[in-house]
């Protein structure tokens, strides 16, 4: 493939062929107690795609131009960590003293953030793979959307599913996995489509 | 007294308050590493090595700790467990290290852990602390290991790597693939609920 494209292939693959949420299963915990309505899923999707895609840069910087010159990559952990955690605080305080509709809107969201395992994993799988940085940003920012994409359906999915008789052993977390499951297979349908190494 | 509380401390995860199947935690590990017994093994390994350390050293330290910067002193905590899980892990078994990947560092934020430090652990003693942290991280093995067992022998028709079902078995390749991994758990929280806990009705 040409390699100006590279990022542009890996953005797309992380949307649909590996979905951070139905591939990689990150993220799960605030997907499965947030989707319940469609508005809060569409406020936790953009605050989730937002951190991704900057916290990936950050990292990445980070992890270049500090951890790696100075042979301190085993502490990227905690560095990582820290770093979310900061960003997830400082944009809390930013829109707080700007905007107050966005802070209304996803205020309660942001601290919801930092221990959603997406966010981590994908600075981890950033590193791994070793993504340019170029290619790091748009894998945050596909991840991101493929995880708005996720909860986004399931909310629509489990509004539905409010009018229907699920066997009461399976109720809340059960038939929400059984969804994720079918979704996960419909998302196998994309697989091929996009071959990223 | 102290006897009973300790049982009480001790039975409570594996059962009635399990971490997977009753409150729905974890569950990020719980489906990423069960399509392989030895990878589970290892994982939940780490897993309870973590949960347990870094509950009794937060109890130790738990009335030092100003309330408000509490949750990032624990996350320092258990990070720092799970570097030494890392290293310990590439030192000494680098093929699994290898494939479970991202996931021993997503130690950090698997929600059993740091739940465990919120409930228990700033309000309990070290020594019931580190029981209950190791009591939660066998809760979440066991369950891991049981999914791991299933998938691995529906999907490869083998068990720790070897052969066990014979040439007649027709691998179920979608066990060991994402799909797989949340009908299994679906399945397994399923069939729990109906036949432990019918009595419990709530939520």
């Amino acid at each position: 493939m040409d390699s100006s494209m590279y990022p542009i292939a890996v953005f797309f693959a992380a949307i649909f062929t590996n979905n951070i949420l139905l591939t990689n299963y990150l993220g799960m915990c605030s997907f499965l107690s947030v989707s319940r309505e469609l508005k809060t899923s569409v406020g936790l999707g953009i605050a989730v795609t937002f951190v991704m895609a900057s916290t990936t840069v950050l990292n990445w910087m980070v992890y270049t131009y500090i951890l790696l010159p100075f042979e301190l990559t085993y502490l990227r952990y905690i560095v990582f960590i820290i770093v979310i955690a900061a960003f997830v605080q400082l944009v809390e305080m930013i829109i707080e003293r700007t905007s107050e509709g966005l802070y209304a809107a996803l205020g309660i969201f942001l601290p919801l953030i930092t221990v959603n395992c997406a966010i981590l994993g994908v600075s981890l799988f950033m590193v791994i793979r070793e993504y340019t940085l170029i290619t790091s940003f748009f894998y945050g920012l596909g991840s991101g959307l493929g995880w708005f994409l996720a909860i986004l359906a399931m909310a629509g999915i489990r509004v539905k599913l409010a009018r229907a008789k699920v066997p009461p052993g399976l109720e809340g977390a059960g038939i929400t996995l059984v969804i994720a499951g079918i979704m996960a297979l419909a998302f196998m349908g994309f697989s091929g489509m996009i071959t990223i190494s | 007294m102290a006897n009973s509380k300790l049982k009480k401390t001790f039975l409570t995860p594996l059962g009635k308050d399990n971490p997977v199947f009753v409150q729905v935690l974890g569950i990020c590990s719980t489906l990423a590493v069960t399509n392989k017994l030895e990878n589970t093994v290892v994982m939940t390994l780490g897993v309870m090595f973590t949960t347990m350390l870094s509950s009794f050293t937060l109890s130790l330290i738990r009335k030092h700790i100003p309330a408000r910067i509490r949750m990032m002193v624990e996350t320092m905590i258990i990070a720092t467990f799970v570097i030494i899980v890392d290293i310990v892990l590439k030192a000494y078994l680098p093929d699994i290290w290898k494939q479970l990947g991202p996931y021993v560092g997503l130690i950090i934020t698997n929600c059993i852990i740091m739940g465990r430090a919120e409930a228990f652990a700033l309000n309990n003693k070290p020594g019931l602390s580190l029981i209950d942290g190791l009591a939660s991280g066998m809760g979440y093995a066991y369950v891991l290991l049981i999914i791991a067992f299933i998938r691995e022998l529906l999907g490869t028709g083998s068990i720790w790597g070897i052969q066990v079902l014979g040439d007649w078995w027709t691998n179920w390749t979608i066990m060991i693939m994402p799909p797989g991994a949340f009908f299994m758990l679906a399945i397994f929280i399923w069939v729990v609920r109906e036949s432990f806990m019918k009595e419990k009705k709530e939520d």
